[in-house]
């Protein structure tokens, strides 16, 4: 039986290099910068995990209900999931349509900073608020019901998509851009022939995707009253009747996952 | 030695091409061209050559008006009697005048997502009306042109492909077949053969040369390999450094000088008969 040979000794001069001082300190900080945040924040979000022991018999009962979805008012629930997919699918389209130009006018390539940068600004005050913000708004200013929806998801996804599409318009190839307007062309059809047919294929997936979260949406301002299915699912989870809202979201997410894997293919033959 | 174009200020009808005085530099200490004068006439075939950033393309940039130059009053470009810029200031009805500027590029410039055909239509985009090329609504003749011009480079049955799916050397023919469709009087090639086999860049130079002996197209292009240029072009333009140091016929291009254009120590004289050996059978079918 040979020892084993130690590495050690058949290469003497390897050695593990230490990691440095600074390294660690950074670490170390960074732990602590996280920790402080947590500890700082357990107040204000009044973390209290006791509470999921001491109301179990309550979590069992709910529980319990939702394991019994009741169906019997299916075929309302069909209606208004299919009026929310209608109203994604005009959200959806509104948003697109507007986000061809102010994507274009977003683009640092294709237009000057003073228009980019403001434009830019607006897209993201469009982002930042909520589509729930904008349904409670829009039920102000057009009333009750699904087109308060359709207008709500068309700023918020104008917003996203805006940015998503100019992402892609920036990074471009100019070659062929160059190529066009090399011809005489105007800047419109440099846009037209150079710019469109490079972008569509990203354009057209960013867009589903965007119609995929929008359904997701949808099925949720309807809470505040701008139609679709979320009415339901409030007034079933307002009456304690939790038998009907398992009812509700089973179908949310059936829509909703069958939705995600079919674009999911289709955006896959794009890009 | 070195002989260099006279500047000839007089308008010249026949001029195909005529550039004065030309300055250009970049980010305010690059000089890239310093006081070129060009004139070429109607019906040339100019070869420019010269190392890599010698000034080749940027001067070939500055004749379709797509750079402008320094902002000296004396800089002036003109194609066919239209004035390009002038002062450093591109003409604001200067697509008008590219309209009649075929420009071929190293790198083809096609637009890979769209059928060899559009590729070609865009040719047309300066001559028919606005709400026809928003829509890209091409008439059955501008079509049919259209495929004539790819039959002329020998792509006709390619028409319906994504340009993408093209060899380069088969793409480079197609961005001149748009030059066709522009029905340009004038084809700037930038380097057109640098990225192609040698086989396809033959082809290349031989349409060229087609649409120049047989259309009486003005050409100018700009080369990499000399051996071209002299094969191809009856009079070469070499640039050293953003200056003209030789205008003439490739014939009267010494060694010496080609040594001193390209700053090479090697014998470059050989290069100046093309391909003679491994060309020999093609060259005399």
């Amino acid at each position: 039986m040979s020892t084993p040979i130690k590495i050690e000794d058949q290469f003497p001069e390897l050695e593990i290099p230490k990691t440095p001082l600074s390294i660690i300190l950074v670490r170390l900080f960074s732990t602590l910068v996280i920790l402080s945040i947590l500890l700082f924040s357990v107040k204000g979000a009044e973390i209290r995990f006791g509470d999921l022991w001491t109301n179990r018999d309550n979590i069992v009962q709910y529980g319990s209900g939702f394991l019994k979805p009741d169906f019997i008012d299916w075929p309302d629930y069909l209606q208004e999931m299919i009026i929310t997919l209608q109203v994604a699918a005009w959200g959806t389209f509104l948003a697109i349509i507007g986000a061809i130009p102010f994507s274009l006018m977003c683009s640092a390539n294709l237009s000057p900073v003073w228009l980019s940068q403001p434009v830019r600004r607006m897209m993201d005050l469009l982002r930042s608020v909520n589509e729930m913000v904008f349904a409670m708004l829009f039920i102000a200013a057009v009333g009750l019901g699904p087109f308060a929806g359709v207008l709500a998801l068309t700023l918020h996804t104008l917003g996203s998509l805006s940015k998503l599409f100019s992402e892609v318009v920036e990074a471009i190839d100019p070659q062929p851009v160059e190529g066009i307007r090399a011809t005489g062309a105007t800047p419109l059809e440099e846009i037209i022939y150079g710019v469109l047919p490079q972008v569509f294929p990203l354009w057209i997936s960013y867009s589903l995707y965007r119609f995929e979260a929008n359904v997701r949406s949808a099925s949720v301002i309807g809470m505040v009253g701008a139609g679709g299915i979320g009415m339901l699912l409030w007034d079933a989870i307002r009456s304690f009747d939790y038998s009907k809202t398992a009812a509700i979201i089973l179908i949310i997410v059936i829509v909703v996952s069958f939705l995600d894997f079919t674009s999911a293919r289709i955006r896959r033959i794009y890009i | 030695m070195i002989e260099t174009d006279s500047t000839s200020t007089q308008q010249n009808s026949k001029s195909a091409t005529q550039i004065y005085n030309l300055w250009k530099t970049f980010d305010g200490h690059l000089q890239a061209l310093k006081r070129v004068n060009l004139d070429v006439q109607t019906g040339e075939m100019v070869g420019l050559i010269g190392t890599s950033g010698s000034g080749k393309s940027t001067l070939l940039r500055h004749v379709s008006g797509l750079v402008a130059s320094d902002l000296r009053p004396e800089c002036k470009v003109s194609v066919f009697g239209q004035t390009v810029q002038s002062g450093g200031k591109i003409q604001s009805d200067v697509r008008k005048i590219r309209a009649e500027i075929g420009f071929v590029f190293q790198q083809f410039n096609l637009v890979s997502r769209m059928s060899v055909l559009k590729n070609v239509l865009v040719g047309r985009l300066a001559q028919i009306p606005k709400y026809r090329s928003f829509f890209s609504l091409f008439t059955r003749d501008e079509k049919l042109s259209a495929i004539q011009a790819l039959n002329r480079v020998g792509l006709s049955d390619q028409a319906a492909q994504r340009a993408s799916t093209l060899s380069g050397g088969q793409q480079q023919r197609v961005a001149i077949a748009r030059a066709l469709q522009q029905q340009a009087k004038i084809i700037l090639a930038d380097e057109p053969i640098a990225s192609l086999d040698p086989e396809s860049a033959r082809l290349v130079m031989e349409t060229l040369r087609e649409l120049n002996q047989k259309d009486q197209i003005t050409v100018i292009v700009s080369l990499h390999q000399i051996n071209f240029a002299s094969q191809f072009c009856p009079r070469i333009v070499a640039l050293k450094s953003g200056e003209i140091v030789f205008d003439g016929a490739a014939a009267d291009l010494s060694n010496d000088q080609l040594r001193w254009i390209y700053d090479s120590e090697d014998n470059l004289e050989s290069m100046l008969v093309p391909d003679k050996i491994s060309n020999e059978s093609k060259m005399f079918e």
